[in-house]
């Protein structure tokens, strides 16, 4: 404990086994016991169950451990390949779109106005929502008969109704759209607070030197919140590897699996296929890319590695 | 140099304005969307013409979800999950993140790490074990088993985010009642907690959210007894006609507390948000 450390004269080393040393353990030990067993536990037993061709609905006992028959078949299986490629595409277009839209609302819009507490807390909104009822709200919206998009298509364009969630390109798109509506306002957000968290000093400096707003902007401003943008950048790749509930209700991954994202591949491997094993290998792929990453934000710094104040 | 350059905003004063409130609408029309809909009677629905505000409103929706289904029992079961694990998130957590925050030992370098890097994890990887594991200990629809995961899920988080909040709070208050002779368990309820409010706040705020929308593990680990919101309200959609007025009034109750969170605590949100990226 350091707390208790700091009773004792500068410089005198802590004993080597006591109560004290453990004491920081004590009070982990909860927290630890429960990611333990709640998060790295089922990690490891994804990995061993890949091993596994489990069916659904039959005890584990019965199920033949099959080497890595799993992967082979992971290896050249189309279906994955596809869903990988579908995760791909959509975080491609998805993040772009979020940060370009994002930057660029938060730059123009970042100088302190009347008011700007009432829209901040309008922008958080979308992020508040359920991701179910997000999928719900969509699904409505993109309705062939009675959503209002094809509604106002047909008004303001002359668009005959589409049928977004049934074509695999719309499907893709529908999803698009709707993760952007979602998403773009949290990369408003943290850039908007980056942003105001930069010392004047140097913005002042640089109007001073005759810096146009695009020098600024470009040259001042976006280069010192870079580390941010990465952040967010990541934190955004990561959460499309997560992304389940919005494909879930709005297409349930189809038509085909032209919306079927990794996570919900591989729940519906799992649930709706019931290969258990595969799904697990399947899996085992998943938390591989993710991991890399995570170390890739791990890389930039992890605040809790800060000394602690001994 | 120069005074003539000035810096000038490609926005002005106005235009500002006018872009921030076309950005809030676009927020806010799929919420109004769902309230709308949840109010009008089905011949409204399915005429396909939208109607945004003159309409005869109806609450047979409401009425509906919260008369004939079993909302009151989703609506327990969501509470106690929620609130169960949202409490142990943060008691949990919070011992932990002290931990950290205050001493230097053995394995902290790692424990931070593997922490940062487990709230990474996707819950569809946990779907299968937890699957197997609810099995193995005969604990098929139990809510416990889901505020177990919720607790695990969002510990991560809160201990990250609660470490921050330890390290603003100057050491020789700590100092100064270990002297007096408080136990380090008296020092963390006594002297901490209180100045920790905020930081347990904005941390509760997070986990309850997570606990109270999260659908997938809900969907593997509830049975028809246990089932938690959005369980139900996913339910809804079936093959045969989708009933959108009451899914709508359902997506709507189910909305209310995190749409509550935002209106009274939205400041508490931001910094949740940003304290991953923006170091403050």
């Amino acid at each position: 404990m350091a707390v208790a450390a700091a009773g004792r004269p500068a410089g005198a080393a802590p004993p080597r086994f006591s109560v004290r040393a453990l004491t920081p353990w004590y009070f982990m030990a909860p927290a630890v016991l429960v990611m333990a067993g709640g998060l790295l536990y089922p990690i490891f037993d994804a990995l061993y169950l890949s091993f596994f061709d489990w069916k659904i609905a039959t005890p584990f006992s019965k199920a033949s451990h099959v080497g890595l028959a799993n992967y082979v078949r992971l290896v050249s299986d189309p279906d994955v390949r596809e869903s990988l490629w579908v995760t791909v595409r959509f975080g491609f277009w998805t993040i772009t779109v979020e940060m370009v839209l994002g930057v660029a609302l938060a730059l123009l819009l970042e100088k302190p106005i009347r008011g700007a507490s009432v829209f901040r807390t309008i922008f958080i909104l979308p992020l508040m929502v359920s991701p179910v009822v997000v999928g719900l709200i969509w699904r409505y919206l993109f309705d062939a008969r009675i959503g209002w998009i094809n509604h106002y298509l047909g008004e303001w364009f002359g668009i005959e109704p589409l049928i977004w969630l049934g074509a695999p390109d719309l499907a893709f798109f529908a999803i698009v759209l709707t993760d952007i509506w979602q998403w773009t306002p949290f990369i408003f957000i943290i850039v908007i607070a980056g942003l105001q968290a930069l010392p004047s000093e140097i913005l002042e400096a640089s109007r001073i030197d005759g810096a146009n707003w695009w020098q600024q902007t470009f040259l001042v401003k976006l280069p010192m919140i870079r580390s941010i943008l990465v952040i967010a950048l990541l934190m955004r790749l990561i959460d499309v590897f997560r992304a389940l509930e919005v494909m879930y209700i709005m297409t349930g991954g189809g038509p085909g699996r032209a919306t079927e994202l990794m996570s919900l591949h591989i729940y519906n491997r799992a649930f709706d296929a019931q290969l258990l094993g595969y799904a697990s290998a399947i899996a085992v792929l998943l938390i591989a890319v993710v991991f890399l990453l995570s170390l890739g934000i791990l890389a930039h710094g992890n605040p809790m590695n800060e000394k602690s104040d001994v | 140099m120069t005074s003539g350059t000035r810096l000038v905003h490609p926005l002005k004063g106005w235009s500002r304005y006018g872009g921030l409130i076309l950005l809030a609408v676009i927020c806010l029309l799929p919420i109004w969307v769902m309230i709308s809909t949840s109010l009008k009677n089905e011949v409204l629905i399915f005429d396909g013409r939208p109607i945004w505000f003159f309409f005869f409103p109806t609450i047979e929706n409401y009425e509906y979800i919260l008369t004939r289904g079993k909302f009151d029992r989703y609506l327990t079961n969501s509470i106690i999950v929620a609130t169960a694990s949202t409490f142990f998130t943060l008691f949990f957590g919070g011992l932990c993140a002290y931990a950290l925050a205050r001493s230097e030992f053995r394995g902290r370098r790692f424990t931070a790490n593997a922490t940062l890097l487990l709230r990474m994890v996707p819950p569809a990887v946990l779907a299968v074990p937890a699957f197997a594991m609810a099995a193995a200990f005969g604990l098929k629809q139990d809510l416990a088993v889901l505020t177990f995961f919720y607790t695990a899920l969002n510990l991560p988080f809160a201990i990250w985010l609660l470490f921050g909040f330890y390290k603003q709070i100057p050491v020789e208050l700590e100092e100064a009642a270990i002297v007096d002779g408080a136990s380090p368990l008296q020092v963390f309820f006594r002297v901490l907690m209180p100045l920790m409010k905020s930081g347990y706040a904005v941390a509760g705020i997070f986990a309850f959210r997570i606990a109270w929308n999260e659908f997938i593990l809900a969907l593997l680990l509830t049975g028809r007894r246990t089932r938690t919101l959005p369980v139900a309200a996913a339910g809804f959609i079936t093959d045969t006609g989708v009933e959108w007025g009451r899914i709508m009034a359902m997506g709507t109750l189910i909305v209310i507390p995190p749409l509550l969170f935002t209106f009274f605590a939205a400041r508490q949100i931001i910094t949740g948000m940003t304290a991953g990226a923006v170091k403050g």
